[in-house]
């Protein structure tokens, strides 16, 4: 199953409330093509780094999803290519990538507790040799 | 003058670099908004790779500038 994290902002002249409906139809559309949404991460308004369609400010909302039809981020991004109120969008597939963060964790940890050991081992080493002396 | 070997401080107990992270990537870019090169910062390979990648996704949501003057 592959894992998505779909980044959209939304054109600050929405009022809040228009913002929270796109965001429901959205994730509705992703639900509804099968998609299941793992969270959901509304930035609010932030400054853009330069003027996007005329606006100098954005509503980032990130959905991260887990895609079991693989329909679902394409029908996606075609409603944000559709919507006027989508400024900006993204999608990112990280499975792989936390697939592999995680590996990379779990190997520095074993590392670590291998070098732990090690130190140890000279530690009584060295208690030893003083305490012949 | 012996030059002391640089090493890479991207990848310090880090394997993922977040596109959406904007502070912890404009480390990596000039005053005006360039990528700086490995050969100054001394990054390993796959790290500026990925430094690279998640500095572009940025650049297109609009949390990076492309250029600043």
């Amino acid at each position: 199953m592959r894992r998505y994290e779909v980044v959209f902002v939304l054109a600050p002249t929405l009022a809040e409330e228009e913002v929270e409906q796109q965001i429901e139809t959205f994730s509705g559309v992703a639900v509804e093509m099968g998609a299941e949404i793992v969270d959901v991460d509304k930035w609010g308004k932030r400054r853009l780094a330069f003027p996007v369609k005329k606006h100098s400010e954005g509503y980032y909302t990130i959905l991260s999803l887990h895609e079991t039809e693989a329909a679902a981020v394409s029908e996606l991004e075609r409603r944000f290519k559709v919507n006027d109120a989508v400024i900006r969008f993204l999608t990112v597939r990280v499975d792989e990538d936390l697939k592999r963060a995680e590996q990379f964790e779990r190997r520095r940890e074993a590392r670590q507790k291998r070098r732990g050991a090690r130190a140890q081992a000279t530690a009584s080493t060295t208690t030893e040799e003083s305490a012949e002396a | 003058m012996v030059r002391r070997k640089k090493f890479c401080k991207m990848c310090v107990g880090k394997y993922y670099f977040d596109y959406k992270d904007a502070r912890f990537l404009s480390q990596f870019i000039t005053e005006n908004g360039k990528i700086i090169p490995r050969r100054i910062t001394g990054a390993c390979a796959p790290c500026q790779r990925k430094v690279t990648t998640a500095i572009k996704r940025a650049r297109h949501l609009a949390l990076l500038p492309y250029v600043r003057r």
